[in-house]
């Protein structure tokens, strides 16, 4: 079975190459012959950590040497799926949990790291993080990244100028905002529509306010009719009293995130607020001085009165994760595990960390966030944030299978976009439950 | 007449033979001159391993595929009709089948006419006409997907070109209004491919014997008259190979709008490939995304078919008996 696999994914990718000269996944092989472990990276910012500490780890172990190549963010999440599903896969595979994990463990892909790597994950990360490692109780995926939860950002000045004289700490006092900045001739809220997953954010914090965890936990484990609770039409609604009341202007539909045109809108004063991910601090930080020393402020998501989720209660991605393909050699699979029981979280790689701006989801390290914090206070706030949360749900996106997740962003658009009723999404999206 | 039979009985031409075995003789002798000549057919093994390889296995590979459930990972399980059953209900493959039409039919219209008032201007004599074809033949040198990013900020309603000059009219939200934006992309992907199609209308205008022009002139047709009488008439297959190229190519269409748009909003813009596409390799849904594949297929197959028929391309007669 596993070569007619090989040959589908050959022959789809094939066809889409003569049919409609596509692009994106192809299947080079990565030869699995040799005892080097093999590792694929990301070729951004945030992956340098942890390109120095296996340049650090091969010139210490040059029997255990880890080969690394790199690929851009978007090419490697297409390509590693289909390099997992055919066989080729490297022996340390890069990943962001959810249902993607657990679909790797059903398929037998990955190896289980209890027993090597527990004692490990355990001793240094937090729970709300490290659980996310997990299928069925056994550990198939080692924390590696910094934490990015989901944040309100936002240019005090616009809001003062509309008379807002505090950041919005419940609904009310969004919509209250948001009528204010308009009628300053202001956008009021910055969003990324063009991009489909920013609309994801409103909708899984409105969900986790109005009706707590368990809403969506019960989505994910697939009950049927998940999608019914009133909270999800609750909050459909709500969207769509912000769009009627032109919180996102007119331009959101069109307005992608990958050229960061959302964050430049708040930064240069055309936007008053965005909900972002915490991945997003650097550019706010970068692309001018005079918005980071004076006009910048973050807030939790506002707080929905009469609600049952906890004002703690985060959303977005928890962080990225090693899992050991259990495709690949034993003397591969020993190198990899052994990389990671060295180099998870050493002093090294928290601090250099904290350097890029990420903030290691590691348990008493707090002086650390302090020192590399400054005066504006993001990464304190984010470690304590997570260290205090109740919930940390992953994104939606992240946490369904990949054909629910990408119902949801289908219908989220439509909401947002007012084709479909809030009536209409709950239906659409209860008939994706299998 | 020069009628070698040097060849004969060289062991290239007896395998020719053996090939075109059930030929009626007659017809055989009669093209006795370039059989001989020709080479061996066993030339044409590499591009045909090539053709079986990377378009016959696939296809072969897609139909089979969209019997089968498969998510890219797991297991790959027997579904019968189950997917072709799912996707012909799914109203996002009409949504793609109907937006692939319109674009396929808008874009032809467009761009035939545009591309034959072009062809026959650049086939002139005109003054400033060579400066002139340098303009309109530099779309074609770009790449589609650096027309595509630029495109995309031209538009853009904060950023773009709209903004720039203070032209409100042009400082809309094309491509994020699902009433426009599929429009904007057929404007876009014709300018693209105007310059090709033009280029193949100039070839054909300036192969019309000019002693066609010169007898009408004599019997006192205008330039309209020309235009409408000779002209027209005798660019008819180069009018049904290129309208061929242009359709089936909008039925395939895919990276110009997956850069642009990526479907939104709304699914305005979901054309069928691109359907496939997001079936394919955002869903996962890899028996879903085959079904839809096939159907381009064979739309694609048809409609190029039905094209040869309707123009008579097959039998290509000449069109200039007693020129």
């Amino acid at each position: 079975m596993k070569s007619f696999r090989r040959i589908a994914v050959l022959a789809l990718s094939a066809a889409m190459l003569t049919g409609t000269a596509a692009c994106g996944a192809s299947t080079s092989s990565v030869a699995a012959s040799g005892d080097e472990a093999t590792m694929w990276g990301i070729s951004d910012s945030n992956f340098a950590p942890t390109k120095q500490a296996v340049e650090r780890w091969n010139s210490r172990h040059a029997d255990q040497r880890i080969d690394t190549e790199y690929f851009a963010n978007d090419s490697y999440k297409k390509k590693i799926r289909t390099s997992v599903g055919a066989g080729n896969a490297p022996t340390l595979i890069y990943g962001w949990g959810g249902a993607t994990l657990r679909e790797y463990v059903k398929s037998n892909q990955i190896t289980d790291l209890t027993s090597d790597l527990e004692s490990t994950v355990k001793s240094k990360v937090f729970d709300s993080v490290a659980q996310a490692g997990y299928v069925d109780g056994k550990l198939y995926a080692v924390p590696t990244q910094g934490v990015q939860p989901v944040v309100l950002y936002v240019n005090k000045k616009v809001l003062t100028d509309a008379g807002v004289n505090e950041v919005p700490k419940t609904w009310d006092d969004l919509l209250d905002a948001v009528m204010k900045i308009k009628a300053s001739g202001k956008t009021p809220i910055a969003l990324a529509g063009g991009s489909q997953w920013p609309y994801l954010m409103w909708a899984a914090y409105l969900v986790d306010r109005i009706g707590g965890p368990e809403v969506f936990n019960n989505v994910v484990e697939g009950k049927k009719g998940a999608w019914s609770d009133p909270s999800v039409k609750k909050a459909m609604g709500m969207i769509q009293d912000l769009v009627k009341a032109g919180a996102f202007g007119n331009v959101y539909t069109s307005m992608t995130a990958d050229d960061r045109k959302d964050i430049s809108m708040v930064v240069n004063g055309g936007a008053g607020m965005e909900l972002m991910g915490s991945w997003a601090f650097p550019d706010f930080k970068s692309l001018s001085k005079d918005f980071s020393t004076s006009q910048f402020a973050f807030a939790p998501f506002p707080v929905v009165e009469g609600g049952k989720g906890d004002s703690k209660d985060l959303t977005g991605n928890l962080t990225n994760y090693w899992s050991v393909s259990a495709k690949a050699r034993s003397k591969q699979q020993k190198s990899a595990v052994a990389f990671l029981k060295n180099t998870t979280y050493d002093d090294t790689m928290v601090s250099d960390l904290l350097k890029i701006g990420a903030v290691p989801p590691v348990k008493n390290i707090d002086s650390k966030v302090k020192a590399a914090d400054g005066k504006m206070g993001f990464y304190s706030w984010v470690y304590q944030s997570m260290a205090n949360t109740p919930a940390f749900r992953l994104s939606w996106d992240q946490s369904l299978p990949t054909d629910q997740a990408e119902a949801v962003l289908n219908n989220l658009e439509q909401v947002f976009l007012m084709s479909q009723t809030p009536d209409q999404f709950v239906e659409k999206m209860n008939a994706t439950i299998r | 007449m020069k009628h070698t039979n040097q060849m004969d009985g060289n062991s290239p031409r007896k395998s020719i033979c053996r090939l075109r075995k059930g030929v009626p003789a007659r017809r055989l002798a009669g093209n006795r001159t370039q059989v001989a000549k020709g080479p061996s057919m066993w030339y044409a093994v590499p591009a045909l391993v090539l053709f079986g390889v990377f378009a016959v296995v696939p296809l072969i590979g897609v139909v089979v595929l969209s019997l089968m459930n498969w998510d890219g990972l797991g297991a790959i399980t027997w579904n019968g009709l189950g997917n072709w059953k799912r996707m012909l209900s799914d109203p996002l493959v009409f949504n793609g089948l109907k937006l692939t039409l319109v674009l396929t039919v808008v874009s032809w219209l467009l761009q035939t006419v545009m591309s034959v008032l072009l062809g026959v201007f650049m086939a002139g004599s005109q003054r400033y006409r060579a400066v002139l074809a340098v303009f309109f033949f530099l779309p074609l040198l770009f790449s589609s997907t650096a027309v595509a990013i630029s495109f995309k900020n031209l538009l853009d309603p904060q950023y773009g070109i709209g903004k720039a000059f203070g032209l409100p009219w042009l400082q809309q939200n094309f491509l994020g209004n699902p009433k426009t934006a599929l429009w904007v992309l057929i404007l876009v992907v014709s300018w693209c491919f105007i310059p090709l199609h033009s280029l193949l209308y100039q070839g054909a205008v300036r192969q019309i014997p000019t002693s066609l022009y010169e007898a009408a002139k004599i019997d006192g047709a205008g330039e309209m008259r020309q235009f409408f009488s000779i002209t027209l008439p005798q660019l008819k297959y180069t009018f049904a190979t290129d309208s061929t190229l242009m359709i089936v190519g909008s039925l395939t269409y895919f990276d110009l709008v997956y850069v642009m748009t990526g479907g939104g909003p709304a699914n305005s813009t979901r054309i069928l490939p691109l359907d496939m596409y997001i079936r394919g390799f955002s869903s996962y849904d890899m028996g879903g995304a085959s079904v839809v594949g096939v159907v381009i297929l064979v739309l694609g197959i048809v409609v190029s078919q039905l094209l040869n028929k309707l123009s008579g391309t097959d039998k290509m007669e000449s069109q200039m008996e007693g020129v």
